[in-house]
């Protein structure tokens, strides 16, 4: 074979771990037999041999499964054992690793037991979700038990000192024995039919598991969980642990714990009470000194103590408004006085009046000037006049014609030189006393002209 | 006040103090829930005095009740 083919201890050991993990019978196994080589280590794991006569098997009990026994293991002892097979790599070996263990006696009981818990809590009778409240202040506590022993006792007791004010019915229990888990569960129905009690106790006192074994049966789990009443389970000692305490509402460890869970503490309630009144008490007078306060604090308060100051400054104010309306009201008067007066100036300035007068004095000026103007003109144009007059007298041609001169007109035109006329024109003559017609008969004309 | 439980007059009580603490309460109201509050702390203490000595019976399959006696079994 070649180097390949050879398989590592750890495959192989793999390998073998493997077949274990799978083999459904392994993964929970119920044995029994008896302890040997019982090592309970500090760690708190627990190592032993089980055996019987004619094999052995390794075992290993950790601490935390370990730490839920309710005996101590020792050597010889038979017991019963619920746990898993699986190998143990490092060591090489096969070996038992153990959940539960109980011993031999009750090794068919246990296993019942285990089994019906599992069953009920598949089902959902252990589910929280069923759980009901118990009632504060029940008025009657239905006790579920045997009239003779310990528990009936201490439970009557504790609820004497704590609650007198509930009732208890006692529904006579057979607790233990053939019978009495029929017995129990039948009460626990009754007690539900006629529905005088608000909780239900159902419990016994302490004793072996076989004492006990009615309430691990499943027709009181079943009437348990069927029951309209809070439940209460009070079934041997603490470490006792039934399956009616599973389904139960509550599961007290005790009779008398039972008890207690059951009921107020009547002294607390009346102590609450006095504890409310003193706060009631307290609230109420610690408003009333508040409200008082409050009133004589508004009461001596400056504006109600004094109600004249109240107004006072409305008054200043009024004043002082009165006076600033005043102020105002002549700045503006004083302003539109302003400026009417130098718009009357103005207007003055461009008054037609003044314009008029100005004209009027021009016109006068003009009409004087004009008369001087006219009196010169005349004077003037008098003397020139007269001047004219005077030459015109001289040149006037009739005082001419009476130092003898006369004119000759042709033709209406005066003529002015011989040249003018010829033959045969007629020509009019005229003198200072008439006119003379008469015809040129020779016309001679100066020589050298 | 006659048919009330006693968990109903302490949950009242209860809450008339838890009113009165918020401290948002009108004087008048305040006055009227103190007196209410007396009222039902008196109910209470009235309900808790009232049953000293318990009763205790033995009830059968019928429902009918015989007095008990604890302590009367053997231990």
């Amino acid at each position: 074979m070649s180097n390949s083919s050879y398989l590592t201890v750890k495959a192989l050991t793999k390998y073998i771990k493997r077949k274990f993990d799978a083999d459904p019978h392994l993964r929970e196994v119920y044995v029994k037999g008896e302890l040997s080589n019982v090592k309970i280590h500090s760690s708190g794991h627990i190592y032993f041999t089980l055996k019987d006569d004619t094999a052995r098997i390794q075992a290993t009990m950790f601490r935390a499964a370990a730490a839920k026994l309710a005996f101590k293991p020792e050597e010889g002892m038979m017991v019963y054992i619920r746990g898993d097979v699986n190998v143990y790599e490092t060591a090489g070996i096969y070996q038992l690793y153990v959940q539960t263990m109980e011993p031999d006696g009750v090794g068919g009981l246990f296993i019942a037991f285990q089994q019906l818990k599992e069953a009920l809590q598949k089902e959902g009778l252990f589910n929280p979700s069923f759980k009901q409240a118990l009632p504060p202040f029940p008025k009657a506590i239905g006790v579920v038990t045997a009239t003779t022993g310990a528990a009936i006792r201490d439970i009557c007791t504790t609820l004497q000192r704590r609650y007198p004010q509930a009732e208890i019915c006692i529904y006579p229990t057979l607790v233990q024995g053939a019978g009495a888990a029929a017995n129990i569960a039948n009460n626990i129905q009754l007690a539900n039919k006629q529905a005088q009690c608000d909780i239900l106790i159902v419990g016994r006192g302490g004793g072996s598991i076989e004492d006990l074994w009615a309430f691990n049966e499943e027709i009181v789990a079943r009437a348990i969980f069927e029951s309209r009443i809070p439940i209460i389970s009070a079934v041997g000692h603490e470490t006792d642990t039934t399956i009616a305490d599973f389904v139960a509402d509550l599961r007290a460890p005790t009779p008398t714990a039972a008890a207690e869970l059951a009921v107020p503490n009547q002294h607390e309630l009346k102590e609450r009470i006095v504890a409310n009144v003193a706060r009631l008490q307290h609230m109420v007078t610690a408003q009333l000194r508040f409200e008082r306060n409050r009133l004589q604090k508004y009461q001596q308060s400056y504006p109600l103590a004094t109600p004249e100051k109240l107004y006072r400054p409305f008054i200043e104010r009024l004043a002082q408004n009165d006076m600033k309306l005043q102020q105002s009201m002549n700045v503006y008067m004083l302003k539109k006085r302003n400026e009417a007066e130098k718009v009357f100036t103005k207007m003055q300035f461009f008054s037609p009046q003044k314009a008029l007068q100005i004209e009027q004095q021009k016109l006068l000026q003009l009409g004087g000037e004009l008369s001087r103007t006219m009196q010169h003109r005349l004077n003037e144009d008098k003397s020139k006049l007269h001047a004219s007059i005077r030459t015109l007298a001289a040149l006037n041609p009739l005082s001419i014609m009476e130092k003898g001169f006369n004119v000759t007109y042709h033709e209406a035109q005066i003529i002015k030189q011989a040249s003018q006329l010829t033959v045969d024109d007629a020509i009019q003559i005229h003198y200072q006393d008439g006119i003379v017609h008469a015809k040129v008969t020779n016309v001679e004309l100066q020589k050298g002209e | 006040m006659e048919n009330l439980t006693f968990a109903q007059a302490m949950t009242e009580l209860e809450e008339i103090v838890r009113k009165l603490e918020q401290g948002e309460v009108p004087l008048e109201e305040a006055i009227d829930l103190y007196k209410k509050g007396m009222e039902y702390s008196k109910f209470c203490n009235d309900k808790l005095q009232h049953a000293e000595q318990q009763l205790i019976s033995i009830v059968d399959e019928n429902g009918n009740k015989q007095p008990f006696q604890a302590g009367n079994g053997e231990n």
